[in-house]
């Protein structure tokens, strides 16, 4: 099966019903995209495939076949941070950090459709997102800071 | 009853650690600086001047021995050396290290022993010292009970120091200027012609100089790193997705393996059907464990896909197969012959007159389940063991895995690694023991063994579940007795039985958070029940305070109710204790208590101290036709001295948020012997959208450095159930207080 990943052309021999997740961490060795729970229910392994934030622990890589997708290792680098990343090394967002891939690319998901999300907006679209540790204010904060840098850029 | 009996108890914990520590090895063995591990395998021209600074030509090394489970202790850790060494952030490498007992935490001895944190009596300083001694002796490298702040704070500073000075004197034998004349920054020695020798050029010179042990640590008005806000040094890994976490790591030649344990935990497999999962794309072996068996593929998925094919036949649980009979055992633990400790009897509660009130609390079991579901590597050869996984107590880890494997404890090698949140679940062993004991079978070949997120839900070692009974007279718009008796069975009892340690004496966590509270009520009494052992349990986030805590302060606030006072002047004319009663102040100005609140809101507060340090949180709550909702906590705390500000915030509010969210809709309940609960949907606690605004406030009047990772839970709960009496006049007694009302 072919994919664009971050970018580049990838290939991978894999069941039609093997989660994208697992096909990003175990053969093509992405390991920035986490599993949580494999149910939904956690976000941890949230991606854009083809622009949209979607849960890789819930989309088979026979239907991911030929999409776009952006992990987080794409979003930015640590040389060249994309704003959202900016604005959670800002406000120190992460505690363990397990979460914070998915949160991060759910954050930048968001600001795409809406570049000036409410608090409430906010919570929303955020609360599929679990964090154990308890990083809530700190997102809320730093989904803010990021939509402002975005508005500036 | 009692009297004797308890104080027979109390001085035999203290005797025998006085044993451990001072009389069977000696005192010189107490004093005497554990070897360097350092030293071992040092690189040419590279020094080290204790177990936590190595500098090389290229480079230099702090380490932080203690766990990074997400608490930023790493950075904390390294701020503490640096602060001495004159070293800024960004101008050396931080490591776990390689366990070593020259690594002993000196503070985890003291949640162990039966005097209260805020007592610092001589003799209890004393035993406190000789506790730390035996701990000492053993080894006992530990990260756990919030001590990593108060066993590095003078130790990593002191080392931070040492090795300043032998820099100078290396660098004053080099150039013949006097140490006193030499100052150090940027990690390198200036003198004073302005010129700069950098330490990395130093190593060299310094590794033949006998290093300077005893120096004087810097006033904190000279300090340029503590008490300011730092950059974590993960910070930018954790938002890049660049960080490996231990299931991140890949060692060559690496397979994928997964688990499935009997649910009904210490219950043993009987058989199982392999049902075609060994012909399943990527299986490569099929092998059985302790209890269960385990699936080797070329991938994780296709490993969680053949254990889920496979069926097995499960022996009974070593406990009752039904919630419902676990609450009896504990209800019938409240007899004389399970009296574990009477930590308070002052005055006399059943003389004291007045109007009486009695209240039943229940506290359930719940999951750490942190993000990072339970995995580890291991790799066994004939020669070695070779452990990456992240865990609390890397000493024990290795002389568990030596045993099973049956290597020599020197050739099992553990590689601390960053955890994605433990919560108490990585002081627990069974993860790398399974690992263990697949890569035991097949030799040579590296193997990962992750949990799926169901195994990680089903074999957890939940936090206990305690029930208190509790009963208070009221006289005069005062306060004027109060009872409280726990049940629970025994968290470190269960805990340490899984490692063959017998721990002595009575559990000081069955009523943690409750007895050690300074109130001055003329008739107090606190006594503690041990419940026989049911589901294994282990140490969730402030171990035994959230559920004693929890019975403690609501009931006080019942008991403060039916006097018609005030909640917050009534714990004030209560409290004994300085920096708790500051505590108390200060969050009853941050949240204005006392103001009008609005229609159907209400607001509660509550006080606990646990691990040292006092906590009050006020919770702010409107009652819905849809639920409650919480609008807003206000939370202080005293830690003595905040190491940095952000890590300080970080950690209040996520344990606020971790004991609100598991107070809201968290437990682990038994049926058939199984927990019911296998994911996150069915154990959620708290998501964004409930997530109120939190001000916080840290306090430094305490006399000890205290770690933030737990006390900031156990308050959440009672300041919660507080607030919705306040709003509803519904008083909830028992965790999930979704059982009993609804949450928006
Ligand atoms: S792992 Fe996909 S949502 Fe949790
Ligand atoms: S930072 Fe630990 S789970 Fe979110």
């Amino acid at each position: 099966m072919e994919f664009t990943v971050n970018g580049e052309k990838r290939e991978a021999d894999v069941e039609y019903d093997m989660p994208l997740l697992w096909v990003l961490r175990d053969e093509l060795g992405l390991k920035g995209t986490k599993y949580g729970c494999g149910v939904a229910q956690c976000g941890a392994c949230t991606v854009h495939v083809d622009g949209v934030a979607v849960r890789s622990c819930q989309l088979a890589a026979g239907e991911a076949e030929g999409s776009d997708i952006t992990t987080i290792e794409g979003l930015g680098t640590p040389e060249t941070l994309h704003a959202v990343q900016e604005a959670w090394v800002e406000h120190q967002v992460a505690q363990c950090g397990y979460c914070q891939s998915g949160q991060i690319m759910q954050a930048a998901a968001l600001l795409d459709q809406d570049p000036e999300p409410s608090d409430e907006v906010i919570d929303i679209v955020m609360s599929g997102n679990l964090c154990r540790c308890g990083t809530y204010p700190r997102i809320r904060a730093a989904v803010h800071t990021a939509a402002k840098k975005l508005q500036e850029a | 009853m009692g009297r004797l009996r308890t104080i027979g108890r109390r001085s035999f914990l203290i005797g025998s650690a006085a044993v451990m520590g001072g009389v069977a090895f000696g005192t010189y063995m107490v004093q005497a600086p554990h070897d360097n591990p350092l030293a071992k395998d040092l690189a040419e021209g590279s020094a080290t001047f204790n177990p936590w600074v190595l500098i090389s030509p290229e480079k230099i090394t702090l380490i932080a021995p203690h766990a990074d489970k997400g608490q930023g202790v790493s950075s904390a850790q390294a701020a503490l050396i640096a602060e001495e060494l004159d070293v800024e952030f960004g101008q050396f490498e931080v490591s776990f290290g390689k366990p070593d007992p020259a690594y002993w935490n000196h503070a985890m001895s003291e949640e162990g022993l039966p005097f209260k944190s805020t007592d610092d009596r001589w003799a209890v300083e004393r035993a406190r010292a000789t506790m730390g001694g035996a701990l000492k002796v053993m080894g006992m490298q530990g990260t756990g009970g919030s001590t990593a702040m108060a066993d590095s704070f003078h130790k990593l500073r002191e080392a931070g120091a040492a090795a300043r000075e032998t820099l100078k004197l290396a660098a004053s034998n080099r150039t013949g200027v006097p140490v006193s004349e030499l100052k150090t920054a940027n990690a390198a020695v200036q003198l004073p012609d302005g010129t700069e020798i950098k330490y990395t050029e130093l190593a060299g010179e310094a590794a033949q100089i006998e290093p300077v042990r005893f120096v004087k640590l810097r006033d904190p008005s000279e300090w340029r790193l503590i008490g300011k806000p730092m950059q974590r040094l993960d910070i930018l890994g954790k938002s890049t997705g660049t960080l490996d976490y231990g299931i991140d790591v890949e060692i060559e030649g690496m397979v994928h393996a997964t688990i499935c344990v009997n649910p009904r935990q210490g219950g043993v497999m009987k058989g199982y059907k392999e049902n075609g999962a060994r012909e399943m794309r990527g299986v490569i072996d099929i092998v059985e464990i302790t209890n269960g068996v385990a699936v080797v593929a070329d991938n994780t998925w296709r490993a969680f896909q053949a254990i889920n094919a496979i069926e097995c036949d499960w022996g009974d649980a070593p406990y009752p197969h039904e919630q419902a009979d676990h609450w009896t055992a504990i209800e019938d633990s409240f007899v004389e012959a399970q009296l574990d400790d009477e930590w308070r009897n002052d005055g006399d509660v059943d003389a004291a007159s007045g109007e009486e009130i009695t209240a039943e609390y229940r506290s359930p079991y719940v999951a750490h389940a942190p993000m990072e579901p339970l995995n580890a590597i291991v790799q066994v050869t004939d020669a070695r063991v070779d452990i990456w996984t992240g865990h609390q107590m890397p000493i024990i880890l290795e002389q568990q895995i030596a045993a099973l494997t049956e290597h020599d404890v020197e050739n099992v090698h553990f590689h601390n690694q960053w955890i994605g949140g433990s919560f108490g679940h990585r002081l627990e062993l069974d993860y790398i023991k399974q690992a263990a004991e697949i890569a035991n079978q097949m030799r040579g070949t590296p193997v990962k063994m992750t949990y799926t997120r169901e195994e990680d839900f089903a074999h957890d070692f939940p936090r206990h579940i305690a029930m208190g009974r509790a009963s208070g007279k009221v006289a005069d718009g005062k306060v004027v007795s109060m009872s409280l008796d726990i049940a629970a069975p025994s968290v470190l009892g269960s805990q340490m039985s899984r490692v063959g340690i017998t721990v002595p004496g009575a559990d000081a966590q069955i009523p943690a958070g409750s007895w050690n509270n300074p109130y001055a009520l003329a008739n107090f009494r606190m006594r503690s029940y041990r419940a026989p052992e049911l589901a294994p349990v282990s140490s969730w986030r402030a171990v035994g305070a959230p559920g004693a805590g929890f019975f403690f302060d609501s009931f006080l606030d019942e008991l403060i109710h039916a006097a018609g006072a005030d909640p917050m002047e009534e714990r004030l004319r209560l409290i004994n204790h300085k920096p708790s009663r500051k505590v108390l102040e200060e969050v009853a100005a941050l949240s204005n208590w006392g103001s009008e609140m609005g229609e159907n809101q209400g607001r509660g507060v509550a006080f606990i101290e646990s691990f040292g340090a006092p906590v009050a949180e006020v919770i702010e709550v409107t009652q819905s036709d849809a639920g409650i909702k919480i609008d807003k906590a206000f939370v202080v705390a005293d830690v003595g001295t905040v190491v940095d500000p952000i890590n300080f915030e970080n950690l209040v509010m996520g344990g606020a948020i971790f004991g609100m969210g598991h107070a809201m809709n968290c437990e682990i309940t038994y049926s058939d012997g199984m927990a019911e609960q296998s994911n996150y949907h069915a154990h959620e606690a708290m998501r964004m959208y409930q997530c109120p605004e939190i001000v916080i406030k840290g306090l430094e009047n305490g006399h000890k450095i205290r770690g933030m990772g737990e006390p900031t839970v156990p308050p959440a709960a009672p300041a919660l159930g507080n607030a919705i009496f306040a709003a509803t006049g519904q008083r909830i007694r028992e965790m999930p207080f979704h059982k009993h009302i609804d949450f928006v």
